[in-house]
């Protein structure tokens, strides 16, 4: 399973990365490496086996149905949220104009 | 009192309660090491100040009478992967690089209740992708290590490399660190340090940023392993605030401690005797087994016949999970905006993402985005999932005819810096026998082996059964008193 630099770059696309074409012709021929390597895992018959979605088994939980069950997690830390944000405008996350 | 700097931590502890030393003397020698040692690259941010608060609060708390909790006066050094209220955390990347966390993280909180302090955060490969250091933004780490005669620089391992770099050169006595897919018990095994990732769900994983949320596991790195116990004590616990937290009580880990393993059967997985694996190798396998049998346990042979699938399994549903993860990283909510001028909101994401992920990190997201496109997802990571279940399977029946299993933690020595680089398959064959307990979330330990013929430091790893911390700690405290491991690196740096 070959992956060509078309492949990559609509891979890039999708993850949002963008990448010149030097990279995309580097990644090309790495990635295929590394899907060849894996490709050994379709010699094993899984036709019985269950994927596996936990690996200890652990029963989710419910909170407390309660506003700010823990402060930790709860709201009315606006300032703590946007502390970091790059551009924080009038108590929200600015971005760039997505609206004509 | 310059030889405060070679004590563990139950040595720091119990000395600062009994008195014979205060918590700030070790506070200020240890920040002394600290700061002679940048050479090193183990720390990304320094904090002495918080080291120096730390211990006067236990300083003061003796004083008053206080009972003294289970780190008391211990300035230890924390991964750059766990948050850390006012402190910069990066994981060791540009994209997070000035992001400054508003809360702690469960694992760090629960460290300074115990009367812990912070000397700094650890460098590590960035987003914890890699295995030697290489990958972090601000340059790799390098080992306190040298092979005899040489003074090439060598890996500390990695992704928790800035650890275990600090704790054999002695720049603190423990540090954290995190094992996705070996990420505590290979730097340890490759720097003579000590370390376990416990039973997945043992340590909360909020506030630790996330590379593969179904492998992640945050643990102690230390130089004995009662240090490890004391220190995973301190750690573990359950916490409501992360889903897969392990609704159990804490055993007593220390307390109960024993290096007595009659009746105890030790299983040797035949699959883990791999072609090219070096003699020297093999050869601390063999001692391995005569310590465990020294101890009163039973060596028996087992099969864990998917073991050839673990790795590249691994590296489908690791990137899998990092691609999403990793998918928050979009310039709006912190970290570094690359907004070129005149772009629109998807050009900025693409941009600040180029910008801000490491060659590594790349590549991993492509590759988990690739599993998971549509088309793909069945082909790629539903067999991995299902491979998995496979190599859990392998465990549980193994694990009917033996109480725990031993095995080399790494398949060689520390290698250089750069020497593996060209070849991104050859790196991740590092973690070959780390990762299938990872897949299966067992806990699992490195030991010090001894030195090689080049006297650097070898591993063993010992696997146990889900929740049996216990088992693998004694088992590893076995093998440390009959090695009797105290070769440490000569200061270079």
């Amino acid at each position: 399973m070959s992956v060509d630099k078309e492949t990559v770059a609509r891979i890039a696309s999708l993850a949002r990365i963008k990448m010149t074409d030097a990279e995309l012709e580097k990644l090309a021929p790495e990635l295929s490496n590394i899907l060849d390597w894996v490709e050994q895992l379709s010699e094993v018959d899984t036709s019985d086996v269950e994927p596996m979605t936990a690996v200890i088994a652990n029963s989710l939980r419910l909170r407390d149905d309660v506003v700010d069950a823990d402060p930790l997690t709860g709201g009315g830390v606006r300032d703590k949220v946007l502390a970091n944000a790059p551009a924080a405008e009038h108590g929200f996350f600015g971005v760039p104009k997505v609206i004509e | 009192m310059s030889d405060i700097i070679e004590l563990g931590v139950a040595d720091i502890r119990d000395g600062v309660a009994a008195g014979d030393f205060s918590a700030r003397e070790v506070a200020e020698a240890f920040n002394a090491q600290v700061a002679a040692a940048a050479e090193l690259g183990a720390f990304i941010v320094t904090t002495p100040e918080k080291a120096l608060e730390a211990a006067d609060a236990v300083d003061e708390a003796r004083q008053r009478g206080e009972t003294l909790g289970s780190m008391a006066g211990v300035p230890i050094g924390m991964k750059d992967l766990f948050c850390t209220d006012g402190v910069q955390t990066t994981a060791a990347s540009h994209i997070l690089e000035g992001f400054v966390p508003q809360y702690e993280s469960t694992v760090s909180a629960n460290l300074w209740r115990a009367g812990a302090g912070m000397l700094g955060k650890l460098n590590m490969d960035q987003f914890a992708m890699g295995s030697s250091n290489e990958t972090s933004y601000f340059g790799p780490v390098k080992s306190p290590w040298r092979k005899a005669g040489s003074n090439t620089a060598l890996t500390p391992g990695g992704s928790s490399g800035g650890s275990s770099s600090a704790v054999a050169a002695r720049l603190c006595p423990a540090a954290t660190g995190t094992d996705t897919g070996g990420s505590i018990r290979q730097p340890c095994a490759i720097t003579g340090t000590t370390g376990i990732k416990p039973t997945y769900g043992r340590c909360s994983r909020w506030g630790v940023i996330a590379f593969a949320s179904s492998l992640d596991q945050a643990g102690p790195m230390a130089r004995s392993v009662k240090d490890c116990a004391i220190m995973l004590e301190a750690m573990a616990g359950f916490d409501p605030k992360d889903a897969t937290s392990l609704d159990m009580p804490v055993p007593g880990w220390e307390a109960a401690l024993s290096a007595d393993l009659a009746g105890k059967k030790i299983g040797i997985p035949r699959e883990y005797r791999m072609d090219g694996t070096p003699q020297d190798i093999l050869d601390s396998w063999e001692r391995g087994k005569e310590w465990l049998r020294d101890a009163g346990a039973q060596i028996v042979d087992i099969s864990l016949p998917h073991t050839k699938y673990a790795l590249p399994a691994y590296y489908i549903i690791a990137p899998a999970e990092a691609s999403s993860n990793l998918a928050r990283y979009d310039g709006v909510r912190y970290g570094l905006r690359d907004l070129p001028d005149g772009s629109g909101l998807q050009d900025m994401y693409a941009a600040t993402r180029e910008e801000g992920f490491g060659d590594e990190v790349k590549r991993r997201i492509l590759i988990g985005t690739y599993v998971l496109s549509a088309g793909f997802y069945d082909a790629y990571y539903n067999q991995a999932q299902k491979i998995r279940t496979l190599v859990a399977r392998d465990f549980e029946q193994a694990f009917a005819t033996c109480d725990l299993i031993l095995a080399p933690t790494t398949p060689s020595a520390a290698f250089g810096l750069g020497e593996m680089q060209a070849d991104p398959l050859a790196m991740y064959l590092n973690d070959v026998f780390a990762v299938p307990a990872s897949l299966a979330g067992l806990p699992a330990m490195s030991v010090p082996a001894g030195l090689n013929s080049d006297g650097l430091p070898l591993g063993l790893q010992l696997i146990g059964k889900p929740f049996d911390e216990q088992g693998v700690l004694d088992a590893g405290l076995a093998i440390e008193q009959r090695n009797g491991f105290t070769a440490k690196p000569e200061k270079w740096w």
